[in-house]
């Protein structure tokens, strides 16, 4: 963790460039649109899949039906912010999908479907204390997202031992 | 408990609405609204409640209007999968433009008295005092406040919780007993309360005695209409008088605008969109603001916690959600000196629990398999006393929604250091076998000395350390002295002959305590004097719910 995070944080500089040209480039390439709801393409996809599997890693078990479970959810909580929010995100996304940012601003050095968990692992902890205040709110509302969405549904909370609120009003 | 069907609890809400309640549903409309009303009452919250019922009793014509859906106990299921989105603020998640503190506001009928934990304080006197000196407001002191507070306790029936606490609240008492911190009980507005816990996702059994419950249904049987899914946009102003209200209609989901609109013209409007909406929607209207006051001095309660891990269970889920606080950081230094901390115990459910445990994997994962074992205790600190602390500005995006813009300053941050020793401190001496200050760069500590060591030495910057809010108040200040208030002492909007504004965004500070009664408290008084003036007689009183 030492290492990685040493060396990201040498990259920082360049990473700072890297995001400022690779926002400008995202927002270049798409075309002023409406706010939308957000959707997760492809590559999206195979981002969140493995930011899920370090985000709930000890709590999730290790079967993609738990992976999709955990998506499903954390784009159900997605769908009940307001759209600007949704587009943020959908920015966000837009930006972890191209290759010199996943390289060089989260450090993970494999395509997002190849990404190794400690690789991933050491992303979010670097984006987590990051002192751009833009990356550590990106790891915030993945965290909450994710880890909200995951605790939120019921089939999860016999490990944590939460009974649920009483079955004759729920 | 388990003979008592679901059947057995009384919706007042599908009752009136049986009886023929007048209700809109603005996301149904097919063609545009326009509606005419003595009086246009935006939102629906605990300034725009009493209102509502006061000027209906009154004998005027009210039009609510509320961005939020109709919900009642009906749909409240104790999921808070369900109940942020369709209660809630931005879901839950309304951020600060830093996006460091999250928000908890709000938005449905009833406002946050739909979705607040029912903690009940007047007006702290010190807070009165300081709004006496620093802002002419002179009729408010606590003598002359006390008849309205004593109106509103009865009204929504606030009353001493004869409940013994939870375990997470009575750890909280226990550890300050031992260090000699005094701590007090919190009054409730509840009446038949089960003592569930699950107050934050809307009561299920009414016991609660929110707005929803109480005050809107009193308007409507007496003959207000209600407008739901319909956000407020701007006031039209002509000169110096509104002659129309023009809200957009929202969708199912509250997300998008159908297109069409609701009008409304009234003799005159009441703005009780909370703080955050009531000053971005007179900053939208271009409402007269000579001394660029409006917005400014928003005040959130910062509010950081500590979590305590013990050996017995503590089941933070269950049962009454805050009973016993602590004004001793309070009372113990001067007002407008370093940050003052109110403590508290917030209820702990698995999302909120979840999101506000700092880390992830397996760290994560173990905290929360000890989730019934964790008790928690918040500190909120006092903002808006000290001439260092100036609060937030809401500040409108280009497509007119509200964003606030709040700074942490150096005096705020020494006040969460010193919380997060307090309450680290008050953990252990309950016995606690870990202590979680919930900060990015925190672990869970062993002993007092490592956490205190820990505490002392943490960098406090935004989202380092974990800020909330629930209690936003201020950005369209009361002040007599058009320098210092946007608003009279009588809730008159300065330099408009027909608008009020009737909610926590009038407070000048922050209050220093849950602000809910001081809302219902001030509100009545000048829902009172509104009523006199429109109608040329004596309000009427609120009496005790049937």
């Amino acid at each position: 963790m030492q290492v990685s995070r040493r060396s990201f944080l040498k990259v920082g500089l360049f990473g700072a460039i890297t995001l400022a040209a690779a926002g400008g480039l995202y927002r270049a390439l798409k075309s002023p649109t409406p706010l939308n709801r957000f959707a997760l393409d492809g590559e999206a996809r195979l981002a969140l899949t493995a930011i899920v599997g370090a985000m709930l890693h000890g709590a999730i078990p290790a079967t993609s039906a738990a992976t999709e479970q955990a998506i499903a959810h954390t784009l159900e909580g997605i769908a009940g912010l307001p759209l600007a929010t949704q587009k943020e995100i959908q920015d966000l996304f837009g930006l972890l999908t191209l290759g010199p940012a996943r390289r060089f601003l989260a450090g993970v050095p494999d395509d997002w479907a190849a990404a190794k968990r400690e690789d991933v692992i050491a992303f979010l902890q670097s984006w987590r204390l990051h002192r751009f205040m833009m990356l550590q709110s990106a790891y915030h509302a993945l965290h909450d997202l994710i880890i909200g969405g995951w605790y939120a549904d019921e089939s999860t909370w016999a490990a944590i031992n939460y009974p649920g609120p009483i079955k004759e009003l729920s | 408990m388990t003979d008592t069907s679901h059947g057995l609890i009384v919706d007042p809400i599908q009752v009136g609405l049986a009886a023929g309640w007048k209700v809109i549903d603005a996301a149904t409309l097919t063609d545009n609204l326009n509606i005419e009303a003595d009086v246009a009452i935006i939102g629906t919250g605990a300034g725009g409640g009493v209102t509502a019922e006061i000027l209906t009793l009154a004998g005027l014509k009210v039009v609510l209007i509320e961005e939020g859906a109709l919900k009642s106990s009906k749909d409240f299921k104790m999921r808070e999968a369900q109940a942020y989105p369709n209660l809630y603020q931005e879901s839950g998640a309304r951020k600060t433009k830093d996006k460091a503190i999250n928000i908890l506001q709000g938005r449905t009928v009833g406002g946050s008295t739909t979705i607040n934990w029912t903690s009940s304080f007047r007006t702290p006197t010190g807070t009165l005092s300081h709004w006496q000196k620093h802002y002419g407001l002179k009729d408010y002191t606590p003598e002359a406040m006390a008849p309205w507070f004593a109106m509103m306790e009865q009204r929504l029936n606030v009353i001493v919780w004869e409940t013994p606490p939870n375990e997470n609240n009575d750890l909280l008492k226990r550890g300050a007993d031992s260090l000699k911190i005094p701590t007090a009980a919190i009054r409730r507005n509840v009446k038949g309360c089960w003592n569930l816990g699950y107050c934050g996702m809307g009561c299920p059994t009414n016991a609660k005695q929110s707005m929803l419950v109480t005050t809107i249904p009193s308007a409507l049987a007496g003959g207000a209409t209600l407008i739901t899914h319909a956000r407020a946009d701007t006031l039209q102003i002509n000169k110096d008088t509104v002659d129309g209200l023009h809200c957009h209609a929202l969708d199912a989901s509250g997300l998008t605008l159908t297109g069409k609109s609701v009008t409304i013209k009234a003799k005159h409007y009441v703005v009780s969109g909370g703080a955050v909406n009531s000053p971005a929607l007179l900053m939208r209207s271009k409402a007269p603001d000579p001394n660029g006051l409006l917005g400014k001095r928003t005040f959130l309660h910062p509010t950081v916690i500590s979590a305590g891990l013990f050996a017995q269970e503590v089941n933070g889920f269950a049962g009454a959600p805050q009973t016993i606080y602590s004004d001793h950081f309070m009372d113990t230094q001067a007002i407008d000196g370093p940050i003052g901390y109110k403590l508290e115990a917030p209820p702990l459910h698995p999302v909120l629990f979840s999101t506000t445990m700092a880390g992830f994997g397996e760290s994560h994962a173990t905290m929360m398999k000890q989730f019934n074992h964790t008790q928690a205790i918040l500190a909120l600190m006092r903002d808006g006393f000290s001439e260092e602390s100036i609060g937030g500005t809401v500040q409108l995006r280009d497509d007119g929604y509200p964003v606030l813009d709040y700074t942490m300053s150096d005096a705020m941050w020494d006040g969460v250091k010193r919380a997060l020793l307090t309450m680290a401190e008050i953990q252990f001496a309950a016995g606690a076998k870990t202590v979680y200050p919930i900060h990015e760069m925190a672990t869970g500590y062993t002993t007092w000395e490592s956490a205190k060591q820990a505490i002392e030495t943490l960098p406090y910057k935004p989202s380092l350390t974990r800020v909330v809010s629930a209690h936003v108040m201020g950005g369209c200040p009361m002040s007599d002295d058009t320098k210092l208030g946007v608003v009279s002492s009588t809730g008159a909007y300065h330099g408009l002959t027909n608008v009020s504004v009737h909610d926590g965004s009038i407070f000048p500070t922050s209050i220093g305590a849950n602000p809910q009664l001081s809302i219902y408290g001030i509100t009545a008084r000048l829902a009172s004097g509104l009523a006199e003036k429109l109608t040329g007689k004596p309000a009427p009183k609120l009496g005790a719910p049937a």
